[in-house]
């Protein structure tokens, strides 16, 4: 499948409604409003990043779609069902369709990489063959063939906990998209990496979503990497959007409406794109064995 | 690791009303601090006490309660105290009559030797497995609801409030004398000590590693498994060997009660006045408990 499959069929030119928000509010047991009626809609693929200043509401919001946090009030429609009202075993089935990356990797530290990426397929695995490590094997082809897509080619006995923080994050890429999902959900996925590290991350997240014509949703603290690797940029203060439009409308004026007034002057651009579309994987300064 | 560090620079402790070398600070001097004057007008007068006036009192009051406790204590025994008189003539006397020791014994022990550290290992084993169940009802993250809680926790101080002997006692009630009471109450006592450490360990799994598993759709069963029980299963290994150790131990006195193992020949030397045997066998059990010491200790060391 890796590599020939198909675009989807909703890919390019049909707007149908992938992702639909509706007033979604989330108030904490602390009496926090962490969100405040957010409406937000995905007709088509492509990365949306989620920009905003500390305690926006950005977790809050992509925790909330795929309800590690319940969400107080509101709906959230992923093709059409409505998350909010699902029972356990409805919710399972449609967390199988949503990925995850978090910023702090969170792969079980003491398992392989293999047993990491494979943990994607678990919604699709009883508990006898969980235990023994049976995976089908259609599922352990695709898991090396996305191995090698993120760069981590013959990394798979290798243990989570003797990666360094680029590798791990690849490795979570592989185990959020080896779910072959519908949507991504990417939290803060460069912020515990090295500026340079972080554009590789971020470019790989693009591609991956970009070929399987796949929607993420990406919180980014970096302006500058929403501007290059977003199509869309939605902007989060105090729970609410008060931005949401291509990454070009991003002037002074907007970024005085997400974060507070500043001084916006941008950061100094050293390393410039190369915009590597197509399949190549991104090269991996940090693999080295 | 601080032996390879660069060297510190020496910072002498000044002599009393010495100035401190120019750029330097007293030892321990916070950095907000302004440079202490060595002027002698400073020093009297400046008193420093362990502890606060209230504090000594308190001491002193706890002296003598413990004091008060063991007086009592001692007058509420009824201590025999002439048995004491002759004390060391008893010991002597004993010291005598068990060496030396009687060698010709030790082929007969050595089978209820070798069945005391099966009683241990199979009795750890059981106890292993059954640690776990108990251990993810016993957690909070991972129980049902308070019923479940209660539950686990109710079987964890059952198994650790009665010892090993104690558990031996019933279950030579329930199966008759013999090894498999001993394996039961070794397994038995054993539940509650892994469970409790391993239930503790559960509670302090990296949430992150539970919720990116949830997060793929996964079963809470598979979120155990994959989770949270690689998450735990240095704790789980780690203590079950610790415990074994402590096991070939205790099962050495499970005979006392008819349980199995060496203990049966420790209490029947013992009665037949076979001291000479005794000696023998403290030998052995002591060659033995120190080896499995030792093997425990080396493979905690190994699990990573
Ligand atoms: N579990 C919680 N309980 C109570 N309050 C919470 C909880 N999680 C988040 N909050 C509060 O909700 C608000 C939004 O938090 P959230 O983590 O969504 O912000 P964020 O935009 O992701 O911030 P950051 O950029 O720092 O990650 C904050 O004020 C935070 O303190
Ligand atoms: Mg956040």
């Amino acid at each position: 499948m890796e590599g020939g499959e198909a675009p989807l069929p909703g890919g390019a030119g049909e707007k149908r409604e992938r992702l639909r928000v509706e007033s979604l509010t989330k108030v904490y047991p602390t009496g926090k409003r962490a969100l405040d009626g957010v409406d937000f809609t995905i007709r088509e693929p492509g990365v949306v990043a989620v920009i905003g200043s500390s305690g926006a509401g950005k977790s809050t919001f992509i925790r909330c779609v795929n309800r590690l946090v319940e969400p107080t009030a509101g709906r959230i429609l992923l093709d059409g069902v409505d998350l909010v009202g699902l029972d356990r075993a409805g919710l399972r089935a449609a967390r199988r369709r949503i990925g995850m990356i978090f910023q702090e990797f969170n792969l079980v530290e003491r398992l392989t990489v293999m047993e990491n990426v494979l943990a994607g397929r678990l919604g699709h695995v009883g508990l006898v063959d969980t235990l023994r490590r049976r995976f089908a094997p259609a599922d352990v082809d695709a898991a090396f063939d996305l191995l090698e897509r993120v760069g981590l080619e013959g990394f798979h006995d290798r243990r989570a906990d003797a990666l360094s923080g680029g590798q791990r994050q690849r490795v979570g890429i592989a185990r959020a998209l080896i779910q072959r999902p519908d949507l991504l959900l990417v939290d803060e996925p460069t912020a515990s990496l090295d500026p340079r590290t972080a554009r590789q991350i971020m470019r790989l997240v693009r591609e991956l979503a970009v070929e399987r014509a796949t929607p993420a949703i990406v919180n980014l603290h970096d302006v500058a990497l929403a501007r290059e690797f977003a199509d869309r940029v939605v902007g989060f203060s105090a729970g609410r959007i008060v931005f949401d439009d291509a990454p070009v409308a991003l002037d002074d004026s907007t970024l005085d409406r997400i974060y507070g007034g500043e001084n916006w002057h941008a950061p100094p651009e050293d390393d410039p794109p190369s915009t590597s579309s197509g399949a190549r994987p991104t090269t991996l300064d940090d693999a080295g064995a | 690791m601080s032996a390879a560090g660069p060297p510190r620079p020496p910072h002498g402790r000044p002599k009393a009303g010495g100035q401190f070398p120019s750029g330097d600070r007293p030892p321990g001097g916070g950095g907000a601090q302004a440079p202490l004057r060595g002027d002698d007008t400073a020093a009297p007068g400046r008193t420093w006490r362990r502890r606060a006036p209230g504090e000594t009192l308190r001491a002193w009051l706890a002296l003598a309660v413990g004091a008060f406790v063991a007086a009592w204590s001692v007058s509420a025994l009824d201590i025999e105290w002439a048995f004491f008189r002759d004390a060391h003539v008893q010991a002597a006397d004993l010291l005598v009559r068990m060496w030396p020791p009687r060698w010709s014994y030790l082929p007969a022990i050595l089978r209820p030797l070798v069945e005391t550290i099966h009683i241990a290992t199979l009795g750890t084993a059981a106890a292993l497995v059954l640690s776990l169940p108990v251990a993810f009802l016993a957690a909070r993250n991972t129980t049902a609801n308070r019923a479940t809680w209660l539950v686990g926790r109710a079987i964890l101080v059952l198994s650790r409030s009665v010892n090993t002997v104690i558990w031996g006692l019933v279950f030579v009630a329930i199966f008759g004398p013999g090894p498999v009471a001993g394996i039961c109450a070794v397994a038995a006592r054993s539940v509650g000590f892994l469970a409790k450490l391993v239930a503790e360990a559960i509670e302090e799994v990296h949430v992150g590693q539970v919720e990116a598993i949830a997060a793929t759709g996964a079963r809470t069963p598979q979120v155990w498994a994959i989770a949270i029980l690689p998450q735990v299963l240095p704790v789980l290994v780690g203590t079950a060997v610790y415990r074994w150790d402590i096991n070939v131990r205790e099962s050495s006195v499970l005979g006392f009660v008819g349980a199995g193992g060496i203990g049966l020949y420790l209490y029947a030397s013992i009665n037949q006045f076979a001291w000479q045997q005794v000696t023998v066998i403290l030998i052995a059990t002591s060659v033995i408990v120190l080896a499995s010491e030792a093997l425990s200790a080396f493979v905690r060391s190994r699990i990573s």
